[in-house]
C-alpha cells in the first residue's frame, strides 16, 4: 500500500478526544445506590453462611427436651460433657424440640444461599446454551421453544412433589425442581437477544469475513447477553430462595434434619399463636435476603439495560 | 376560523441572540450560540446544517419542548412579539397548535399507534376549541381533504399502521395545521420518506403555507430540499449561524467558505463522463436471481413475499454498478443474496466461474473472501466490544494469516483509508461516523476481495463526509481494480460514483444501462418519475462560486 495520501490522515489526538462511554457502564453499576445497598446485605448474608459455626451458634440439630419452647432471650442452663453446669442465652428462643432457633436460622442461611446461587448459575448456564441454539439455528427454534413452553407450564411445587416421590427429599431434588421451570425464562431472554443481535451489521460483517459459527457466537453474540443475563440471574436467585422456603415449609423440600428457613417456619406453624418467634426470625431473614437481591437486580437493570440508559 | 394574521410585514418569529447551553461533559459547552434570525409571514426559512449543528435544538426551543438537560441561557424568541422563553408552561400549551405547530421526522413514532388518526386530530380540537363533536368532525374531514388524503372518512377511522409513510406525514401536517397556526416548524419532515413521496409532501407544505400565509421554519440537512422549497436559508455549524440569505444567493454565491464547502459537497445529479471500456474480466454475474420470503408458523398459513425477481446483473473488474431504488424495491435483498448473507431462492450467482448461489455453508467459505460488504449504519457495523484492529484482522486470521502479518496488513490499510494506524488500538465508539465507515472499508479490503458491496454505505453520513468517503471508494476501486456494487436510494450519489445503473422497483430491475444513458434519457416510466421527484434536480450545486 502506498503512503502517498497524507492529506487527510486523521490524527490520533482527535480520536482520543472522543471520551470513552462504553466502559463506564460497569463502573456506574457499582456506584448505583440500589446495587450497593443490596450488595452489602447479600455480602453480609454470605459471610453469615460461611462463618455460621463461629457466630456463637450451637449444633442446630441438637434436641433438648428440657428446654422446649423458650421465648427469646431466655437464659438456658445445661451441663457440659464433664458435668459442670453452663449458661447460654437463646437470643431467638428455642423450638418445640428444644433446638436453638438462632443457630438454626444462621445455618439455614447456608441452604437458602446455596439454593439461590446454584439455581441461578445452573438455570443461566443451561438457558444460555439452549437460547443460543434456539436463536441461531433457525430450524431448531420452533421445536426448542415449544418444549420450553411446555416446561414453563409445570408448577415447581407439583414437580417437587413428583420428584420427591421418585427420588428422596434433599437439596439436589429441590434445586432440580426449581431449575426446570426457570430455564425457559432464561432461554426466552437469550433467544430474544440473539435474534436482535444476529441482524446487527457487525455480525453480518463477521459472517462475510468467514468467521466460523462457534467463534461468531462466542465473540460477537455472547457478550451482548451478559448484562441482561446478570439481571435475570438475580431475579432467578430471589425466586429460587422463596420457592425453596415454600417447598420446605410444605415438607417436600429440604429434609427436616437440615435446618432451612422454610422448615423452621413449618415447625413453628402449629404453635404460632403462642410462640411467634419460631416463624418471625426465619421470616425476617428470608424477607431481607429476597429484598436485597431484588433491590440489587433493579439497580443492575437500571444501569445495564440499554433501554434504560438512553434517558438523558 | 379566519383569523387576522396580523401585520403582513412584521415577522412572525424572531429569534434574537439565542444561546442554549449543553450539559456538562458534552463535546462542547453550547448547543446553540448567539443565533438570530426571523421568519416572516408566508415565508419558508430553512435551517441547514450537518449533524450536531444545533438545528433541531433551535426548533425544540421555539416549541418549548427542549429536554430538561438543555437550558436556554440568553436571548429571546418572539412569536408575534411574545417572548416564548419567558412564557409559562400553561401559556406555551395554549400557543402550541393554535399559534405554532411542529411536524417531526418519523410520523410513525409521532402518532399514537392505538388511536385512530381522526381521534388524534380531534384531541387537538377538543383541547383548544369549544366546538361540539359534529363541528369538530366536519373540521377534521375538511383538513384531511385539504392535505389531499383520499377518502377522508376512511382515513379518519384508520389507525396509523394502516397508512403509508407519506399518508402518516399528511396526518401530522393536518394535525399541525388544523387550527391555522401562524408558524409551522418542520423538523426533517421528509428524511424518512422515499424520494417520490418526499416530493409530494414538499409540494403540499409549500401549497398549504402559501395559501394560509403561514411562516415555516424548515429544518433539513439536504440541500436538494433547500433548493426545492426555501425562500431564505440559514446555515448552521456547531451551533453558530454561519450565514443567512435568500436561497438563490446562498446556493449560488455563498459568502462563507464553510457554506461553499457544504454546497460543493452535494453530488451533482448529472453523471460525470467516465469512459468505461468494459474490458476487464467479469467478476460477478447473476442469472434470474430471485428471493421469495415465505413466513409460516405452527398455526398460521404461509405468506409469500417476492423481494427480488429475475435480477440479471454483471460487473467487470474496475467497474461500479449502482442499484438504485426506493425502500422495499429489493435492492438490499439482491446485495445480501450476492454476499450470501441470505440464501437466494431462485437463479444463479456466478463469482468468476463459480456458481455460489447454491453452495453449502462449508463449500462457500473459501469464496466468502472474494465478496465483501460495507453496511449503511456506521454505528452498528463494528463490534463495540472489540478494538478496531481486532475487527480488521478477524477476517484474514479466519483464513489462516498469522496475527502479526494480519496486523501489518491492517496498519497499511489504515493508511489507505487515511486513518492513523494507531487507531487500531482504539474502540469504535471513539470514532465519528465517517471514520467508522473508513474502518469498515478497511475491514472489507483486508480480505483482498474481488467484489466490494456498498449497501447504502454513505447514506447515514453528512454531506461533506459523504463526499470524502465517496472519493475514497472511487480511488480504491481504481487503484485495486475492484468491482463495486453500490446500493443507494440517492440518485445524486449514484450519478457521481456509478459506471452502470440498475433501477429497481418492486423487486425487479426496470432499467439497466450505462449511468450517463440512464440519467440522461430515462426510458422506463418509473425511472422518469424517480428523476422528476429528486429534490433540487434543476439546481447544479457544483456551480456555487465565491460571492
Amino acid at each position: 500500500m502506498s503512503a502517498t495520501l497524507p492529506d487527510a490522515i486523521v490524527d490520533s489526538a482527535a480520536i482520543a478526544a472522543a471520551t470513552s462511554r462504553r466502559r463506564s457502564v460497569w463502573a456506574l453499576a457499582i456506584r448505583n445506590p440500589s446495587v450497593i445497598f443490596g450488595g452489602v446485605i447479600l455480602l453480609l448474608m454470605l459471610l453469615i453462611a460461611i462463618l455460621a459455626p463461629y457466630l456463637g451458634t450451637v449444633d442446630p440439630t441438637r434436641i433438648d427436651p428440657a428446654m422446649r419452647n423458650k421465648k427469646p432471650d431466655t437464659v438456658l442452663t445445661y451441663r457440659l460433657d464433664d458435668g459442670t453446669p453452663a449458661h447460654r442465652t437463646a437470643i431467638m428462643g428455642t423450638d418445640s424440640l428444644g433446638r436453638d432457633v438462632y443457630s438454626r436460622v444462621i445455618y439455614g442461611t447456608r441452604v437458602s444461599l446455596t439454593v439461590g446461587i446454584s439455581v441461578a448459575i445452573i438455570a443461566v448456564a443451561l438457558g444460555l446454551v439452549i437460547g443460543l441454539v434456539a436463536g441461531y439455528v433457525r430450524w431448531a427454534d420452533g421445536i426448542i421453544m415449544r418444549i420450553m413452553d411446555g416446561l414453563m407450564a409445570i408448577p415447581p411445587i407439583l414437580l417437587a412433589i413428583a420428584l420427591v416421590s421418585i427420588w428422596r427429599a434433599g437439596l439436589v431434588t429441590v434445586i432440580f425442581a426449581i431449575v426446570v421451570p426457570e430455564v425457559p425464562r432464561v432461554v426466552r431472554l437469550v433467544r430474544s437477544v440473539v435474534l436482535t443481535v444476529r441482524e446487527e451489521p457487525y455480525v453480518e460483517g463477521a459472517i462475510s469475513v468467514g468467521t466460523p459459527t462457534i467463534t461468531l457466537m462466542w465473540r460477537h453474540i455472547l457478550p451482548n447477553t451478559v448484562a441482561p443475563l446478570i439481571v435475570q440471574a438475580t431475579f432467578t436467585a430471589a425466586a429460587a430462595i422463596i420457592i425453596e422456603a415454600i417447598l420446605s415449609f410444605l415438607g417436600i423440600g429440604i429434609p427436616p434434619e437440615t435446618p432451612s428457613w422454610g422448615n423452621i417456619m413449618a415447625e413453628g406453624r402449629t404453635l404460632f399463636r403462642v410462640f411467634p418467634h419460631n416463624i418471625m426470625y426465619p421470616g425476617i431473614f428470608l424477607a431481607f435476603a429476597v429484598l436485597a437481591i431484588n433491590i440489587m437486580g433493579d439497580g443492575l437493570r437500571d444501569t445495564l439495560d440499554p433501554k434504560m440508559s438512553k434517558k438523558v | 376560523m379566519s383569523e387576522n394574521k396580523g401585520d403582513k410585514t412584521k415577522p412572525i418569529l424572531e429569534v434574537r441572540n439565542l444561546t442554549v447551553a449543553l450539559p456538562k461533559g458534552a463535546d462542547r459547552a453550547l448547543a446553540v450560540e448567539k443565533v438570530s434570525f426571523t421568519v416572516n409571514p408566508g415565508e419558508i426559512v430553512c435551517l441547514v446544517g450537518e449533524s450536531g449543528s444545533g438545528k433541531s435544538v433551535i426548533a425544540f426551543t421555539v416549541m418549548g419542548l427542549l429536554a430538561k438537560a438543555l437550558k436556554p441561557t440568553s436571548g429571546e424568541i418572539l412569536l408575534e412579539g411574545e417572548n416564548i422563553l419567558a412564557a409559562s408552561e400553561d401559556r406555551l400549551r395554549q400557543l402550541r397548535c393554535t399559534r405554532m405547530s411542529m411536524i417531526f421526522q418519523e410520523p410513525m413514532t409521532a402518532l399514537n399507534p392505538v388511536m385512530t388518526c381522526g381521534e388524534q386530530i380531534d384531541e387537538v380540537l377538543e383541547t383548544h376549541t369549544k366546538l361540539d363533536a359534529a363541528a369538530r368532525k366536519a373540521k377534521i374531514i375538511a383538513i384531511l381533504t385539504r392535505v389531499k388524503l383520499p377518502e377522508p372518512e376512511r382515513i379518519y377511522a384508520s389507525f396509523p399502521h394502516q397508512l403509508s409513510g407519506g399518508q402518516r406525514q399528511r396526518i401530522m401536517i393536518a394535525m399541525a395545521l388544523v387550527l391555522d397556526p401562524v408558524l409551522l416548524i418542520a423538523d426533517e419532515p421528509t428524511t424518512a420518506l422515499d424520494v417520490t413521496t418526499q416530493a409530494e409532501i414538499l409540494k403540499l407544505i409549500a401549497e398549504l403555507q402559501a395559501g394560509q400565509g403561514t411562516g415555516v421554519l424548515f429544518i433539513t440537512h439536504d440541500f436538494g430540499v433547500v433548493a426545492e422549497i426555501a425562500h431564505r436559508v440559514a446555515v448552521l455549524r456547531w451551533g453558530e449561524l454561519v450565514e443567512m440569505g435568500q436561497t438563490e444567493q446562498i446556493l449560488a454565491r455563498p459568502a462563507q467558505d464553510y457554506t461553499r464547502m457544504l454546497i460543493s459537497s452535494v453530488p451533482s445529479i448529472v453523471p460525470a463522463h467516465r469512459g468505461v471500456r468494459r474490458e476487464g474480466e467479469t467478476v460477478l454475474r447473476t442469472d434470474k436471481l430471485g428471493k421469495t420470503y415465505v413466513s409460516k408458523g405452527f398455526f398460521q398459513k404461509g405468506r409469500t413475499v417476492k423481494a427480488a425477481t429475475e435480477v440479471d446483473l454483471d460487473i467487470r473488474r474496475g467497474e461500479t454498478l449502482g442499484i438504485v431504488g426506493e425502500s422495499g424495491s429489493g435492492k438490499s435483498t439482491v446485495a445480501r443474496c450476492i454476499a450470501r448473507l441470505i440464501d437466494p431462492t431462485e437463479g444463479k450467482i456466478y463469482l468468476g466461474d463459480t456458481e455460489i448461489a447454491t453452495l453449502s455453508a462449508g463449500k462457500l467459505r473459501p469464496h466468502r473472501r472474494k465478496v465483501q460488504i460495507v453496511f449503511q449504519d456506521p454505528y452498528r457495523s463494528l463490534n463495540p466490544r472489540m478494538t478496531v484492529g481486532d475487527s480488521v484482522i478477524e477476517g484474514p486470521m479466519n483464513f489462516g494469516l498469522g496475527r502479526k502479518e494480519a496486523l501489518a496488513r491492517a496498519r497499511a490499510l489504515m493508511e489507505t483509508v487515511r486513518l492513523d494506524p494507531n487507531a487500531l488500538d482504539r474502540y469504535p465508539h471513539q470514532f465519528s461516523g465517517g471514520q467508522r465507515q473508513r474502518i469498515c472499508i478497511a475491514r472489507a479490503l483486508a480480505m483482498e476481495p474481488e467484489l466490494l458491496i456498498a449497501d447504502e454505505a454513505v447514506s447515514a453520513l453528512d454531506v461533506s463526509v459523504q463526499k470524502q468517503v465517496l472519493e475514497l471508494l472511487d480511488e480504491i476501486r481504481q487503484r485495486l481494480k475492484l468491482a463495486v456494487l453500490f446500493i443507494t436510494h440517492d440518485l445524486r450519489v449514484a450519478a457521481q460514483i456509478c459506471d452502470f445503473v440498475a433501477v429497481m422497483s418492486q423487486g425487479r430491475v426496470v432499467e439497466y444501462g450505462a449511468a450517463e444513458q440512464v440519467f440522461g434519457a430515462p426510458r422506463h416510466e418509473y425511472t422518469k418519475a424517480l428523476f422528476a421527484a429528486a429534490p433540487g434536480r434543476n439546481w447544479d450545486f457544483t456551480k456555487a462560486s465565491a460571492a
